[in-house]
């Protein structure tokens, strides 16, 4: 059953797929500018300029270079970056793993925060806890993530250094890593000197990529979690001589999930849009600091590269939150 | 509706009264900048190169400190409330009519035009909004119109959802029935009974949209897609900041600071006068 | 097990600095007693039931009066006490589409309130409430124990929701308009499984509803409210026969006639 749901989302999540690349191969190719002169490292001459054309088959019709690009895209070939002079596959593929980390991290603390605070608002409903939580989520919704991250640098960076404020580890120590999944590896190699370390420099930009989200989960939640303790199963479970909090957690909170995670799913691909800001400003090396680079640099077939990268990221994110749907309601689970 | 007795009412809401005075504050800042600024926000004074904040205000004190350049960081915020101005204004009231307009066609004409246009909202605002940004000025070039231009493309949907719901509902009301047995042509009824009842909204919308303007502008101009690193702009003191914070933390939270005061000077403004124009609030 | 005498004195709510819902209201129900108490909707009815099971909503409080059951005062005690002194009593729900959890089986449903009262071990608990199925003439309780809600109607959850509160052996149940949301032919099988199995349990019971009709087929004695006072109080036959106050003669007079009362479906 649930096998069979996640084939047909992936099957129907390849045209998707195919349409973003035709998207983006032709933007690029129709927006104002010669993709060429887009292209151009400052100062090349006029020698340069035709082995581009050549080696990017630019000089021949837009039906043949896109055939050609996605003859090689569906091999995991996506060309050269030229600012960078490596294989944009491997490029993202040694990026991405940090990018993934961050924004697990980012989301874990996300749920937690939200939770504990629309929880706990629930739990002094109609006294002051409730109402310094609409508070506290009103002002975090109010401010970007952008100024959020910045905040932490000056405050937990610099007035109060607690936590380092650029990259993702420690460039002193040498890793000695197999994977670029370098935290979840150092855990499992009970090398928690250097988990500690990760930790501390992916502290503030998850933080920082947690809150909006986080602010928006704890006042989705908090509302339907209201919706459930009226109902008549929670007042019955109170009667029955359970607690208040036995009864928002192990009762009202699972009903409660189910539309906060309708509503607040899209924030998370949100969150994951935001690495690329979070990543610039915290000098992070993931796949959304190697996307602005390449945006400023110009960088044709990286931007295309990382813009399907993200694709396939939002693709799987919309099918993990359809799947908890299903863990979450026992009336799709069954039907 | 707006009438003088709501605007009088609305200067007894401290949060309309907090985000108009910040606000104009803004506005002095940004249209006297020559007055205001103690130096040219672009003369650099390499013997100065990142000194701190210095309050005896004497000849050659920089108030607010110096950048890396030996620049004065309180006139280049002085002059970067142009940029944010001038994008807050510019982009937002763009925004507000695209998205507008989209959303009354939508909600008042229904059927495939209701059907084509939501449909376009619901694909479009799916996209995380700074990614966009970034992805669409890098098609359609840096620079602050380019910059407009992106923000009114992202944002228009935040407009077109709000007032399509919002004709919706006035279209269902018993006036616009009255007005149809009156024998007035939709197109009357459309502009004479239900945008000036959508306007209020709009105006909220507005404020909160210019808000919005104001970070993406900077967003973009702290990654070096707006407009060029030496012109003043908050954005561009944000990255040059970041650079330099532990030298000279000063350029940074100076920016910051005025930025932060910037939005949530724009979001007090709408949260206020959503207040005072919704008639259930009040 | 025998029921206990429940005696409200005096009982006044109101909302934290609002309106009061609750003006004075007294109330007796003798040990194995079916009383009634009726009234139209907003009448403060099913307020003086969560008054009693100590579930008020947020911003709503007793300002006064008492509340005595089984020899213990209600009001006044911290929320420990009160869920403590909440072990003899329990509540059949009005809507049993919403009385029970979507995302949970019945079975963990019916237990867990064992489990903590009772003290029974899982295995136990589910020995019980397969019992208790039975009990409320449920077809294939084994079945029933390990679905989901959503694949019940309307009348088997009323009789899940009825078995759970039999299964504690409470001494007094609250039934909360029980059989409001039910089609009319489910809703006479469920008054008769209730007054059934009070009688089998000597429970006590406070008849919450608005249906006079039911109360003719199941009451003993009933009090009728009017925006939070109490109007007329008598036993049931009394009251069927000749009804003093204004408002209860308006509600007669709204109603259907009715069957002899006292005329329980038997």
């Amino acid at each position: 059953m649930i096998f069979r749901r996640i084939l047909l989302r992936l099957l129907q999540a390849i045209p998707t797929l195919a349409g973003v690349a035709i998207l983006v191969f032709v933007l690029v190719r129709v927006v104002p500018g010669d993709p060429v002169a887009m292209m151009i490292p400052p100062g090349a001459d006029a020698d340069v300029v035709a082995r581009l054309y050549a080696q990017y088959g630019l000089d021949k019709p837009i039906l043949t270079q896109f055939g050609l690009w996605a003859a090689a895209a569906a091999h995991g070939d996506f060309g050269m970056s030229i600012s960078l002079r490596q294989g944009v596959t491997g490029l993202i593929f040694s990026r991405l793993p940090a990018t993934l980390e961050l924004v697990a991290f980012a989301a874990t603390v996300a749920v937690v925060l939200g939770g504990a605070l629309a929880v706990f608002g629930i739990r002094h409903a109609g006294r002051f806890g409730e109402g310094a939580v609409d508070a506290v989520t009103g002002f975090v919704l109010s401010v970007p993530d952008f100024l959020w991250g910045l905040a932490f640098i000056v405050a937990f960076g610099v007035l109060v250094p607690l936590f380092p404020i650029s990259g993702r580890n420690d460039p002193s120590q040498a890793l000695g890593l197999a994977s670029d999944f370098i935290l979840t590896e150092s855990f499992f190699r009970l090398r928690w000197g250097v988990t500690a370390d990760i930790l501390a420099h992916m502290t503030m930009p998850a933080i920082a990529l947690a809150l909006p989200l986080g602010a928006m989960i704890a006042r989705v939640l908090k509302s339907s979690l209201a919706e459930q303790m009226a109902q008549d199963y929670a007042l019955l479970s109170r009667v029955k001589g359970f607690s208040r909090w036995h009864v928002i957690v192990a009762e009202a909170l699972r009903n409660a999930a189910i539309p906060t995670v309708s509503l607040t799913g899209v924030q998370l691909t949100f969150l994951v849009g935001g690495t690329v800001l979070i990543e610039k400003i915290f000098s992070y090396p993931g796949i959304g600091s190697l996307a602005i680079d390449a945006v400023v640099n110009r960088d044709l077939p990286l931007i295309q590269g990382l813009i399907l990268t993200f694709a396939v990221l939002f693709i799987l994110i919309n099918l993990l939150l359809d799947l908890s749907y299903a863990m979450l309601d026992p009336r799709l689970r069954h039907a | 509706m707006t009438t003088p007795g709501t605007l009088r009412h609305a200067l007894t809401n401290w949060r309309v009264v907090t985000g108009g005075v910040l606000l104009l504050v803004l506005l002095v800042a940004a249209v006297f900048a020559a007055a205001l600024s103690p130096y040219d926000p672009l003369d650099q004074d390499l013997a100065a190169q990142l000194a701190p904040p210095d309050w005896h205000f004497g000849r050659d004190a920089h108030a607010l400190g110096t950048d890396s350049l030996g620049r004065d960081v309180l006139s280049r915020l002085i002059y970067g409330s142009r940029v944010a101005l001038t994008v807050a204004f510019v982009a937002g009231i763009l925004t507000a009519v695209a998205g507008t307009l989209l959303g009354l066609a939508a909600g008042f004409f229904g059927g495939w035009i209701d059907a084509l246009i939501s449909r376009a909202v619901d694909i479009w605002s799916s996209f995380p909004p700074v990614l966009l940004s970034i992805i669409l000025v890098a098609l359609i070039g840096t620079g602050l119109w380019s910059v407009v231009a992106a923000i009114v493309l992202i944002d228009w949907t935040r407009f077109c959802r709000v007032i399509r719901a919002e004709t919706l509902k006035q279209r269902r009301l018993d006036y616009v029935d009255a007005a149809v047995v009156a024998g007035l042509r939709p197109r009357a009824i459309l502009w004479r009974e239900i945008v000036p009842n959508v306007l209020p909204l709009a105006l909220v919308l507005l404020t909160l949209e210019m808000g919005l303007a104001v970070v993406i502008e900077a967003i973009l101009s702290f990654v070096g897609l707006s407009i060029s690193s030496d012109a003043p702009s908050w954005g561009g003191m944000i990255a040059e900041g970041r650079e330099v914070v532990h030298q000279a933390p000063w350029v940074l939270i100076g920016a910051m600071l005025v930025l932060l005061a910037t939005v949530l000077g724009f979001n007090v403004l709408g949260d206020g006068l959503k207040q005072e124009l919704d008639p259930v609030l009040r | 097990m025998s029921g206990a005498a429940l005696d409200i004195t005096n009982l006044s709510v109101a909302i934290r600095r609002g309106p009061t819902l609750l003006h004075g209201v007294s109330l007796h129900v003798a040990p194995g007693e079916v009383h009634g108490l009726v009234g139209m909707s907003g009448a403060g009815k099913s307020m003086v039931g969560r008054c009693l099971l100590g579930i008020l909503p947020a911003r709503v409080g007793i300002t006064g009066g008492s509340i005595r059951f089984a020899g213990q005062e209600l009001v006044g005690l911290n929320e420990r006490d009160r869920r403590r002194a909440g072990a003899q009593l329990a509540l059949i729900p009005q809507d049993p589409l919403s009385a029970l959890n979507p995302s949970r089986r019945i079975v963990s449903q019916m237990t867990d309130v064992m489990r903590l009262r009772l003290g029974l071990t899982q295995s136990e608990a589910t020995a019980r409430a397969l019992a208790m199925l039975h009990e409320v003439h449920i077809r294939d309780p084994e079945g029933v124990l390990h679905r989901y809600p959503h694949e019940l109607s309307g009348g088997m959850r009323q009789r899940v929701l009825i078995a759970t509160a039999f299964a504690c052996e409470p001494k007094l149940i609250v039934a909360d308009e029980p059989t409001t949301a039910l089609d009319v032919t489910v809703q006479k099988q469920i008054l008769r499984l209730i007054r059934d199995l009070q009688r089998s349990h000597q429970t006590s019971l406070l008849f919450v509803t608005h249906d006079l009709g039911v109360v003719a087929k199941i009451c003993n004695s009933v009090t009728v409210l009017n925006a939070g006072r109490v109007v007329e109080q008598a036993p049931v036959a009394e009251m069927f026969a000749a009804p003093k106050d204004p408002y209860t003669q308006a509600l007669f007079a709204a109603t259907p006639r009715y069957d002899q009362p006292g005329g329980v479906v038997a």
